[in-house]
């Protein structure tokens, strides 16, 4: 008996049990995730606008499918918010080009300065991810 | 100080101290951008490079404070002198200087001008939350932890072997293993969160948590001279802490786009995440009321009873009412994020480094502790203001939390984002007084240092 009653046992066994139970879950996480991301539409273009969504920390005041910061509204479903398929993409193209709108006391976005060709990329894996599965997260269209 | 290498501690320490001091400063800018008030000192900076500032160099201070800590601890522990104090030295040069680099990149750069210029197109790691460090940073800060982890490994395994220095050994070499999947950033969006996780939530409900229970233990054990209990308890808490964390992770899985049944997963395992809290308070509680006890800094004694029951509140009780999956479906990506966030980290590991320092610092700069003395008086008065403050400020934001979700998740109303937020505003308001109050605590805990060495008291 003295050996379940000594720590670094109690300690191994239980790593192991979970590790192995984590690892187990992953894997059959990750074998059904193609049906729920629809990585079959992920293009060059929305990886290069995953790339500028990184290099320009939107998540420094965005979420993004509810993680970032909590200083500018949530991005995941904001091409659906804007209009979708109609209107969407001239919506928030626009948006970002007439940042910062200099209203007073208004919290401010910056201008970035995107191409035409980066805006698109980026509103491309907006969309993308607004397409993922996610159990009806957010609740509200509003974020 | 029983062994003179435990001198090292002493630079981190300072470092911690600094950098903390930083780090609320731009907290109470961000604080002030909520408001807001167009004051040139306050819109000098923007939102998201203050924020950069702020919870990367939280992540960094808190290392320092650990790694003080440590090396404080290991050699007494081990009873023997420290492997190599040298390389200790010279890797708190390499993380100072790799901290320094950072923040004057978010501070003078844009970010996307900082990615350019050290080439994160090549490996793109950049840009995602707490790993919004350079490439190159994160290369620099993986070796400093594995130089770390190396020298304390070597301390440990030729010395003695107790519970409280092999829990730190495993707390930072599995903190150091873990900070490999900064690497690892998949195109795929939903892949690179699920990973992602991986780190963050093993570091902080994981190597972390582990580290924070064995300083706790170590300064009880000073407070008490009792090490079976302390061990008896620490077995206890780590046995806990093991068993729930690694599916707890389940709690980030909930709506990021993975399969459902998380939801159960991580809900039943956060439950049970509390516990680890729970028996730390009973730990505390049953050794506090020693009679025998020949140790008498108050100071000291107030962090280390006050550490877990703040713990308790912000990591444990705020934890768990937020990770329940119908809960989270309402309260993820909200104000209540912030607020259980800011209240877990001060709680948690903020006054579990403090209370090192209060403990080993007097020692390091050979100072005698004089119950009720200025320096001592200015150290609890800058304790309670940082609690209390932080507790409020975590009150504030949690209630501008709930209204956020009120008005934007459970209404029909057709109100956009930013007008819900400018509903708020008044609790913004009362949470960056908060924030100044808590400056204001930062500044007393520093002048207690300075006091001490110009009237050694």
């Amino acid at each position: 008996m003295k050996i379940l009653t000594k720590p670094k046992y109690i300690y191994y066994s239980s790593l192991i049990v979970f590790v192995f139970l984590l690892l187990g879950l992953t894997i059959h996480t990750m074998i059904v995730l193609p049906q729920q991301d629809h990585r079959e539409n992920l293009t060059p273009q929305i990886i290069q606008g995953k790339l500028i969504w990184e290099e320009h920390n939107c998540i420094g005041c965005h979420t993004l499918l509810g993680e970032g910061a909590y200083f500018a509204p949530e991005l995941s479903n904001v091409y659906e918010r804007r209009g979708g398929s109609h209107g969407g993409t001239y919506f928030i193209k626009a948006w970002l080009k007439a940042m910062p709108t200099n209203i007073p006391s208004r919290r401010q976005m910056p201008q970035f300065n995107l191409t035409e060709d980066e805006l698109n990329a980026l509103i491309a894996f907006l969309k993308w991810t607004s397409e993922i599965n996610n159990s009806s997260w957010p609740p509200s269209k509003k974020g | 100080m029983l062994y003179s290498s435990q001198a090292v501690a002493k630079p981190y320490f300072i470092a911690a101290i600094a950098l903390f001091a930083v780090q609320v400063l731009f907290g109470l800018l961000l604080g002030m951008q909520y408001i807001p008030v167009n004051l040139p000192f306050i819109s000098f900076i923007t939102f998201d490079a203050a924020r950069l500032i702020h919870t990367n160099l939280l992540i960094m201070w808190l290392l320092f404070g650990f790694m003080g800590s440590i090396y404080y601890i290991i050699p007494e522990e081990s009873e023997q002198e420290l492997y190599n104090p040298k390389l200790a030295i010279q890797l708190f040069w390499v993380f100072l200087s790799l901290t320094i680099i950072t923040f004057l990149g978010y501070l003078l750069l844009s970010y996307a001008t900082f990615a350019k210029i050290t080439g994160n197109q090549f490996f793109p790691t950049m840009g995602r939350e707490y790993l919004e460090q350079p490439t190159i940073i994160k290369l620099g800060l993986f070796i400093v932890l594995c130089g770390f982890s190396y020298n304390i490994a070597m301390t440990v395994l030729h010395g003695r072997k107790g519970m409280i220095n092999l829990l730190l050994l495993a707390g930072i070499v599995g903190t150091t293993i873990i900070f490999l999947m900064a690497f690892y950033n998949p195109s795929n969006l939903v892949v690179a969160k699920y990973y992602r996780w991986w780190l963050i939530h093993f570091w902080i409900e994981g190597t972390w948590e582990l580290i924070m229970e064995a300083i706790l233990a170590y300064v009880i054990y000073k407070i008490t001279g009792d090490r079976k209990i302390v061990e008896k308890w620490l077995y206890i808490i780590v046995a806990v802490t093991l068993t729930t964390t690694i599916l707890g992770i389940g709690h980030h899985y909930y709506w990021i786009g993975v399969s459902e049944y998380w939801q159960w997963v991580g809900t039943v395992f956060s439950i049970f995440e509390i516990l680890p809290f729970f028996f730390m308070v009973l730990f505390v509680f049953n050794v506090v009321n020693c009679t025998k006890c020949q140790y008498s800094n108050k100071a000291v004694k107030l962090w280390a009873l006050s550490t877990p029951i703040m713990a308790f509140l912000g990591a444990g009780v705020l934890g768990f009412l937020h990770t329940l999956a119908p809960v989270n479906y309402y309260s993820h990506g909200t104000q209540i994020t912030s607020a259980h966030s800011h209240l877990a980290f001060y709680s948690t590991y903020v006054m579990i480094v403090l209370t090192m320092i209060s403990y080993a610092m007097p020692i390091l700069r050979n100072r005698k502790i004089v119950n009720g003395g200025l320096s001592q008086r200015f150290e609890i008065l800058a304790f309670w203001l940082m609690t209390v403050s932080m507790f409020f400020m975590a009150l504030f934001i949690a209630i501008a939390g709930i209204m956020q979700v009120y008005i934007q998740r459970a209404t029909d109303l057709a109100l956009p984002f930013i007008e819900i937020q400018n509903s708020l505003m008044i609790l913004y308001w009362l949470r960056s007084i908060g924030g100044v109050v808590f400056l204001i605590g930062v500044i007393i805990y520093i002048t207690k240092f300075l006091i001490a060495k110009s009237n050694n008291l």
